[in-house]
């Protein structure tokens, strides 16, 4: 976006307020509404991916070698990798640590 | 500008009545308007329709209150509808009834000129059925000469297709039995 | 020109939306609205017309079908009347909002109850703030110019909004009368191809209909509020067109005598004709009466009515609409609002009448001039009166 929301003026908004930069949710980040973040245990970790299945805003992606982990500019830190992982190997830890 | 206005029951094409004889007028160059009394249709219920011709363009858009013309389908009407409510002084009442004009006058004390015709036989003998729109139009034009008499051949030929032959003998039937009384 | 023919009026709106070259049709029948419909459908069924008939299960479907026709670039048309209109409101605010160039007549009838089927403009009223440009029409041939001139407005790019034909319900679309036809040709040379603006398409993919924060919705809705407004003059100069090619002249504001009556009639819709005979017979008595007829009634014509009422003293205003314990009828309380403050305001006497279909002759029009000539000033308790009521 050339603008942010709060800048444009009446005058910048397109017919019908059509959006004709398809994709652009991508630039929204969402990352900043967490205040927990996910910490895979490699240790415990099968890579059998059912973090990334559930993960909703996909956020969650495969490293090279074979693990997961998530962008933190879209995580919302919302948990449910940790509720759906098979082996407990995900943590929830404070944003501040 | 001529106004008519049409009794019927609801089914018995009162309506397509009025929109025939505004076709024909169209026809002939001249303005007209056909309208029903707006409503739901109710089949069996007494109804009315209305048609206004004129020479010139037509502005007036309410119901016809003093018609120069009113012309009654069916003869079971004339007893339970006022029908002659409003005719102007010099305007027509044209009826289908199988009794003379003189009857009717003496029965329901119409001072107006009658015309009067037995549509239900005609129609019946020339369509098989006693449905009389078509007919009376006949009995209207020879009633007062508003438009040529075969100005309604092309509407009703193409209203009814296959079956306007019979249509039109019937209407050319009832043009010639009308009976006027002054 | 083409043939002139003796039709009704519904017919020949439908036969006109055919001549028009509609991609889609999305309607459900509602009495009065209904033969404008089924006519369409007709001439689908019999292959006369080449466009999608979609037989929806409700207004609310047909309006949301037609946005989404509308939005791939096909010419859409619906119709409806009164509580389809009110089933459908939800979308139809959102027509214009994605600036989607629908085209509907409304049969305009009374929104219910008492349950009524009968002609006035209330259901036009509830939808008076929606966005879309909203005309009035007086007769048949009236309708068939304006399904022509309703595509072309809507349509042209610099506009590219929802347009609305009002046409009053049962006093016109069931009357039969004549209608000069336009021919193909003149059709053709008026009504461009749809090229809209905005197209949905796989292949260029946008986003219509994001929601607007906050911090945005205030500009996405003055954007619209301009667009309605900047719609004027391409209005304006589809009417000077029409005019050349057909010799009808329709203005966003229409007067009738009125350069020097002292008072004025004010319509809209079909009673504008009848209004015209009230005047030329208090003409005859030597009144200085004219009338006012608003054609356009949104984007409002400020400059062309305020320019209308020049001199005049005293606006009888006809209002078919009852805004309940408000300031009047929807137009007058619209009227008083843009004179006021006015050099030499008009005095405004208000009716209320023609409601559900109740028949309003000359006649009756004449009483109105006679009881609003003896009002003086503004009677703040008469400022709208119940013509005709039984007390």
């Amino acid at each position: 976006m050339v603008k942010s929301e709060e800048e444009l003026s009446w005058k910048d908004l397109g017919v019908g307020c059509v959006v004709n930069e398809p994709g652009n949710a991508s630039q929204y980040k969402t990352g900043d509404w967490r205040s927990i973040r996910p910490v895979w245990d490699k240790e415990k970790c099968i890579r059998c991916g059912v973090c990334y299945l559930f993960c909703p805003d996909m956020a969650i992606g495969k490293t090279g070698e074979g693990y997961f982990e998530t962008d933190l500019y879209y995580c919302k830190g919302c948990g449910i990798c940790v509720q759906e992982c098979i082996t407990g190997c995900i943590k929830m830890v404070e944003e501040e640590e | 500008m001529i106004e008519v206005r049409f009794h019927g029951r609801g089914g018995q094409g009162a309506v397509t009545s009025a929109e025939l004889l505004a076709s024909a007028a169209i026809n002939e160059g001249k303005y007209a308007q056909a309208f029903p009394s707006f409503g739901p249709e109710r089949r069996g219920a007494p109804v009315i329709a209305f048609c206004r011709i004129d020479d010139k363009p037509i502005r007036i858009r309410t119901n016809i209150y003093h018609p120069d013309l009113v012309l009654v389908l069916d003869p079971s009407i004339l007893r339970i509808v006022n029908v002659s409510n409003g005719l102007k002084e010099d305007g027509i009442l044209i009826t289908n009834t199988r009794y003379s004009g003189e009857e009717i006058r003496k029965e329901l004390g119409i001072k107006h000129t009658l015309a009067t015709v037995n549509a239900t036989l005609i129609a019946t003998e020339e369509m098989g059925l006693p449905i009389t729109n078509t007919t009376m139009l006949g009995s209207l034009l020879k009633a007062r000469n508003i438009l040529p008499a075969d100005s309604l051949i092309g509407p009703l030929n193409k209203r009814f297709g296959r079956i306007a032959q019979k249509n039109i003998n019937a209407f050319q039937r009832a043009y010639k039995e009308t009976d006027i009384l002054i | 020109m083409g043939k002139r023919i003796g039709i009704e009026n519904s017919l020949a709106a439908a036969e006109a939306i055919m001549m028009a070259n509609v991609d889609v049709v999305a309607a459900y029948p509602i009495t009065p609205q209904t033969h404008i419909v089924e006519h369409l459908s007709e001439l689908v069924a019999d292959g006369e017309l080449d466009a999608e008939f979609i037989p929806v299960e409700s207004e609310h479907a047909a309006m949301s079908v037609c946005c989404g026709s509308s939005a791939v670039g096909a010419r859409t048309f619906t119709c409806t009347s009164s509580q389809g209109l009110a089933l459908m409101n939800e979308i139809v605010f959102i027509a214009p909002s994605l600036r989607l160039p629908i085209v509907m007549i409304l049969a305009n009838r009374s929104m219910s109850g008492p349950l009524s089927i009968w002609n006035d403009h209330t259901d036009v009223m509830s939808i008076r703030d929606c966005g879309w440009i909203q005309v009035f029409t007086e007769n048949g041939q009236e309708i068939f110019d304006h399904v022509m001139f309703a595509f072309r407005v809507a349509e042209d790019p610099k506009i590219s909004l929802p347009l609305i034909v009002n046409v009053d319900g049962f006093t016109l679309t069931h009357v039969i009368e004549p209608i000069e036809y336009w021919d193909q040709e003149t059709v053709t040379k008026y009504l461009p191809d749809f090229k809209p603006v905005n197209v949905l398409d796989p292949d260029h993919p946008v986003t219509m209909g994001a929601f607007g924060m906050p911090s945005i919705f205030t500009e996405a809705k003055k954007s619209q509020d301009q667009a309605l407004i900047n719609s004027k003059p391409g209005i304006v100069q589809a009417w000077e067109e029409m005019g050349k090619l057909t010799g009808r002249h329709y203005r966003p504001v229409e007067t009738n005598c009125a350069e020097d009556a002292e008072t004025v009639f004010l319509t809209m819709g079909s009673f504008g004709e009848t209004v015209s005979i009230a005047v030329d017979e208090l003409r005859k008595q030597g009144k200085p009466v004219g009338q006012i007829k608003i054609r356009l009634w949104r984007p409002f014509p400020f400059e062309e009515f305020r320019q209308a009422v020049q001199g005049v003293k005293k606006i009888i205003i006809v209002d078919r609409a009852i805004s309940y314990g408000g300031p009047g009828g929807p137009v007058a309380g619209e009227i008083r609002s843009l004179l006021y403050g006015e050099d030499n305001m008009p005095v405004i006497t208000n009716f209320l009448c023609g409601l559900a279909g109740r028949d309003v002759t000359p006649e009756d029009y004449i009483a109105m001039y006679e009881k609003s000539e003896a009002m003086k000033g503004i009677v703040r308790e008469e400022d709208y009166i119940f013509y005709g009521v039984r007390e």
